[in-house]
């Protein structure tokens, strides 16, 4: 993430690109107040992408996780609130069983220019060593050029059958 | 009152090639009384078998989908009933054996015994359809032409232990059983293509 060197914000266009591009079939999601305007109203309505709307993001864990089964990639697009809530979840499922459960999470709340872990908020500052805790791979992103990295993280969360969460730290424009 | 076995036997005469989602003890009697690899079993997290389902009725639009849930796995997750009420997949069928209790860890009534009514709660939800059992004879007479239903269909077995069934908790969480599902899924997902 380019914390000491700010480009442009990351907009939510390029997001539903590497979607598009990652070959992604589905959005599994609850609404993320980083997320709900730029990424997730545009694709609800998505000609090509099916949106699954869920109750509570653990719900959404589990269908990731079975959709993979069946040779459907899907993303799920959550606040990091539901994240923290769903670690159980993602322990056994996603990491235990080693399912390609790629995560796109929202840090609402975090603080422009600190990077989230010297967030001053515990639940943001600490997603990062929960996942390392997890063995759970992660990136944290909030600017333009980091939109590259996502259609190759899902590629490789497929490819190697194994999770992966990429953390946005500001709402993309 | 049914016994667990008597109704899952009665359900394998009626269902016997598809996809199953299965939990706990309903598990472990169903992979003994229909062992099949098309039997998903790795649901990892209490509350999660619905939704490990609904993933797959929604993946494989063509096949049928059974999930064989607990009452209090349920009651861990029961936005799930509003979730696969929206979405509406017909190739679902969402049967919950409701004993009452935490069967797998030590017998401890479920909260609400004698007020909850499950196959209420999915029809208030938005389910298709909704039925309940407590006697097998017409559980066994009517469950086929409820697996002919468009889903989502939601089936709430009152049920008390049967037989003893091992519980086998290896084979529920192994990565041979999930192998063995995705290698059975992918073959029939290419015989329909």
């Amino acid at each position: 993430m380019n914390q000491n060197n700010p480009t442009s914000p990351i907009k939510g266009s390029s997001i539903i690109k590497a979607f598009e591009d990652a070959q992604i079939k589905s959005i599994v999601a609850l609404p993320d107040i980083v997320t709900c305007e730029t990424v997730l109203w545009p694709i609800s309505s998505h000609p090509k992408i099916m949106f699954i709307p869920v109750c509570k993001e653990d719900e959404g864990v589990s269908i990731c996780a079975s959709l993979s089964y069946c040779n459907h990639r899907a993303v799920l697009l959550i606040q990091h609130t539901g994240f923290l809530d769903s670690i159980n979840a993602i322990r056994v499922i996603a990491v235990e069983y080693q399912l390609p459960v790629v995560m796109v999470v929202g840090l609402q709340g975090a603080e422009p220019d600190v990077h989230p872990s010297n967030s001053s908020k515990v639940g943001i500052r600490a997603v990062g060593p929960i996942c390392d805790a997890l063995g759970l791979d992660h990136q944290f992103i909030k600017d333009e050029p980091d939109a590259g990295m996502i259609t190759d993280w899902i590629e490789q969360a497929y490819t190697e059958s194994f999770p992966r969460v990429i953390f946005l730290s500001q709402p993309p424009v | 009152m049914m016994k667990r076995d008597d109704a899952l036997k009665s359900l394998a005469r009626h269902y016997r090639d598809g996809i199953t989602v299965s939990v706990y003890q309903s598990a472990f009697d169903w992979i003994q009384i229909r062992p099949h690899p098309l039997n998903y079993l790795c649901t990892g997290a209490m509350g999660q078998a619905s939704s490990h389902g609904l993933g797959l009725a929604l993946g494989a639009p063509t096949e049928k989908v059974v999930i064989l849930d607990g009452d209090g796995s349920l009651l861990m997750n029961l936005g799930t009933l509003v979730t696969i009420a929206n979405l509406a997949p017909k190739n679902l069928f969402h049967f919950v054996c409701q004993n009452n209790m935490y069967e797998v860890n030590g017998k401890y009534p479920i909260p609400g015994v004698g007020r909850i009514q499950f196959d209420q709660m999915a029809l208030a939800a938005g389910y298709r359809h909704a039925f309940s059992f407590d006697e097998i004879a017409r559980f066994d007479s009517e469950i086929g032409e409820i697996l002919n239903l468009d889903g989502p269909v939601f089936v709430c077995m009152h049920i008390e232990p049967g037989e003893y069934y091992p519980m086998d908790y290896v084979t529920i969480h192994s990565e041979q059983s999930r192998a063995i599902f995705r290698n059975a899924l992918q073959s029939r997902l290419k015989s329909h293509n």
